[in-house]
């Protein structure tokens, strides 16, 4: 569902990423990993579509289309859904609010009719109960004043609201405590199925505990150096970073 | 940033929704303002001695004050022999019920959205309707009535209940408070009048519209609002003129009198017509407002949402004389492409135990300045007086003004003021985060916008609430930069 081919990005004038290639298939998890600076967020917003980043290079196709010239809500409404590594706060709008109107804009973009209040509340509270989330979470300010944690859980209900063909998850892992991380891993595999391609960008192999990637990639100095399956991720966690940059500097 | 450009062009472009006019005949003054204009107004409203012999008073008053230059707005100076201070729509008579009033002038009232056929209503809200300057048709009257709330225009109260009028009329916005509210005091035509009486609570929200039509025509229009003791009224206030190239004044005055425990909500939706983009135009919105807590244990809240006019210049206020007595101002003001605002409250401290609250959210795009000026003032015997304000202004683009003028005032130890403010950018990150879930910019600022003054809508009523809503989103959809 979705190839991408030498795509090269920077922003303020640097060159972040030099050359990635990849491919998704409908039905895997691919995990991006590297260490610090690699280019593995660049990666994600890049996806997603946002202005600050210049793709120099290269081309992206999703579901057949450019994904590339595609506005970032066209790309969310055809299915690109991006787990943000700091999710805003929007201050006076509830989710719920939030998620009626993306739900809803969505909907019409398929064709399909809008949402009543009454189906909107019963989709909300099957969904909620994926990552575990208490409605009167829901009715809060976006985001405001959440834990980290929170935040997190909110990202992949969303992600179960809006149904994505394509999920990005940047970094979800990060400042999360391992019952929490349990419960976000635990929603993202419930949402796995087979038409759907996920990508989990991640500095520990701890979240592929959780969530078992079919392939795992690393991504180092703005393009993907080495591909393999899980057992990449235990090596990597066994070994750290330095023997990829030692067997590189080799050839 | 292009893009953010470009759907600010497309936003300025938009069009003023209430931008059309009717033909309706009109009995007016000629223009210029002189004492023989006010005894021609006084005289076309068969009004007694003693309402003419004070529209003089105000008069001679007027001539002797000059503009206040103090607003932190500009405009060419206003020349007050070139309007017309009296039109009225042409009614062969006077309407004692809705049947009798004409058919064009429900038709206008209808293209606003406001029905004026009762059982049309969905919800009960009794309305007074104004054109020009003049009361045509009044809801609800026998409903009210029957429970003893008099709600009419204010030439049938001059007429029905002059001593109710002759007593409160004045009482807490003087002839010659200040320029604009002296104006008024003289050439007045007509407004709303309401008095709630001891105990009652009213049962619906009670309502004026109004509208102004005629070219060349300033409005003004008072409203008095009396409550009596332990009563709770609850008011409605909307407006909108047609896109005319020259600039319209209005002046208009507001009293509320609340006595002991009595209680006032008064809401405006303010959306006179802003002016073209390029600043063509626009009404003059210069208004007095004012509520007298007068009773102990009192409270007298006003919110108000500001779209429209080119320059609006008003201060709802409250004199807390009760002891306990409470009054609240809850304001969001929208400026666009020219527009400019300096608008605030004016919190008067007396009694003891008063206790007032402020919360402005000001949001500024385009070309436009706004301003929030408010006073907190705490006179000497008004022992344990609290005050909470909060002023936050939200700018999009680079090129427009937020500004904050607090005053506070005190002259008692025992006060405690609280004052918060702050200004802030809509962020690109809260517009991708909601771009990336499939909503597109326009519908993200609104969403962004309505949340932020969520705590001002909230105070409005549910009919209202909605409405006003929406004119946010329309004044400033996709204003991003």
């Amino acid at each position: 569902m979705l190839t991408i081919k030498n795509l090269q990005a920077k922003i303020d004038g640097k060159q972040i990423l030099t050359g990635v290639n990849l491919e998704v298939k409908a039905g895997e998890v691919h995990a991006i990993m590297g260490p610090n600076g690699s280019g593995k967020s660049t990666l994600a917003s890049v996806l997603a579509g946002r202005e600050e980043y210049e793709v120099t290079e290269g081309q992206v196709e999703f579901l057949g289309k450019n994904l590339l010239e595609m506005a970032p809500e066209e790309r969310a409404r055809d299915g690109v859904f991006l787990a943000f590594q700091y999710p805003v706060e929007i201050p006076g709008v509830s989710t719920i609010n939030f998620m009626k109107t993306a739900l809803n804009q969505i909907r019409v973009h398929r064709g399909q009719q809008p949402l009543d209040a009454v189906s909107f509340l019963k989709l909300m509270k099957e969904k909620m109960k994926l990552v575990e989330m208490d409605q009167s979470l829901l009715n809060r300010s976006l985001n405001e004043g959440f834990s980290g944690g929170e935040k997190k859980r909110n990202e992949i209900f969303q992600m179960a609201m809006l149904e994505p063909k394509l999920s990005i998850l940047d970094e979800t892992d990060s400042g999360l405590d391992i019952d929490a991380l349990k419960i976000v891993a635990n929603g993202v595999n419930k949402l796995r199925n087979k038409s759907n391609g996920v990508i989990v960008v991640t500095h520990y192999q701890r979240l592929l505990d959780y969530i078992i990637p079919d392939f795992v990639h690393v991504l180092y100095r703005g393009r993907i150096v080495k591909s393999g399956t899980k057992e990449l991720a235990l090596e990597l966690e066994a070994k750290g970073y330095d023997w990829i940059k030692d067997e590189l500097a080799l050839a | 940033m292009n893009k953010d450009n470009q759907v600010l062009e497309e936003l300025t472009s938009k069009e003023y929704e209430h931008g059309w006019t009717i033909d309706i005949e009109t009995d007016s003054a000629p223009k210029g303002l002189n004492e023989g204009i006010i005894r021609f107004i006084s005289a076309k409203k068969n009004e007694p001695e003693w309402l003419l012999e004070w529209r003089l008073k105000a008069y001679r008053q007027w001539t002797k004050m000059t503009e206040p230059k103090w607003p932190n707005v500009t405009y060419p100076p206003i020349d007050y022999q070139d309007l017309i201070y009296y039109s009225a729509p042409k009614q062969k008579v006077q309407p004692k019920n809705l049947e009798d009033v004409d058919p064009e002038l429900i038709k206008t009232f209808e293209k606003l959205g406001i029905s004026l056929t009762e059982q049309k209503r969905l919800t009960g809200v009794a309305v007074d309707a104004v054109i020009d300057s003049v009361s045509v048709a009044t809801t609800y009257k026998t409903t009210l009535a029957e429970l003893g709330i008099i709600f009419c225009s204010f030439s049938e109260a001059v007429k029905e209940h002059p001593e109710l009028v002759k007593k409160y009329m004045g009482s807490v916005v003087p002839v010659n408070d200040n320029y604009f509210a002296a104006l008024n005091s003289a050439v007045f035509t007509d407004g709303s009048f309401c008095y709630i009486p001891k105990g009652v609570r009213c049962p619906m929200e009670l309502s004026t519209y109004f509208r102004i039509n005629a070219a060349n025509t300033g409005q003004f229009e008072r409203t008095l609002i009396v409550a009596d003791e332990g009563s709770y009224v609850s008011y409605l206030e909307g407006c909108t003129a047609p896109m005319r190239d020259e600039n319209q004044l209005h002046a208009a005055v507001v009293e509320i009198y609340a006595m002991k425990d009595a209680q006032v909500k008064y809401s405006t939706v303010q959306n006179w017509y802003p002016g073209d983009k390029h600043g063509k135009g626009g009404i003059y919105n210069f208004v007095t407002k004012r509520g007298l807590c007068f009773g102990d244990g009192s409270k007298i809240s006003w919110t108000q949402v500001e779209t429209g006019s080119a320059i609006t210049w008003k201060y709802p206020s409250c004199i807390l004389k009760g002891d306990n007595s409470m009054g609240e101002f809850y304001s969001v003001a929208v400026t666009n492409n020219y527009q400019q605002a300096d608008t605030g409250t004016k919190m008067i401290h007396i009694g003891k135990n008063t206790k007032s609250r402020i919360v402005s959210k000001g949001i500024s795009a385009g070309h436009s300045q706004n301003s929030y000026r408010g006073q907190v003032k705490i006179m000497k015997r008004a022992e344990n007086a609290r005050n909470f304000s909060q002023c936050d202004s939200l700018l999009m683009g680079d090129k427009c003004g937020a500004h904050t003028f607090p005053y506070i005032d005190v002259e008692n130890n025992s006060a405690r003021i609280e004052h918060e403010a702050t200004t802030s950018k809509i962020g690109e990150d809260q517009i991708f985060y909601c771009l990336q879930r499939g909503i597109d910019e326009e519908s993200a600022v609104a969403l962004i916008v309505n949340g932020y003054a969520k705590e001002v809508l909230n105070q409005l009523p549910m009919e209202f609430a909605v409405e006003a809503q929406k004119l946010l989103a329309l004044t400033l959809e996709g204003s991003v930069g």
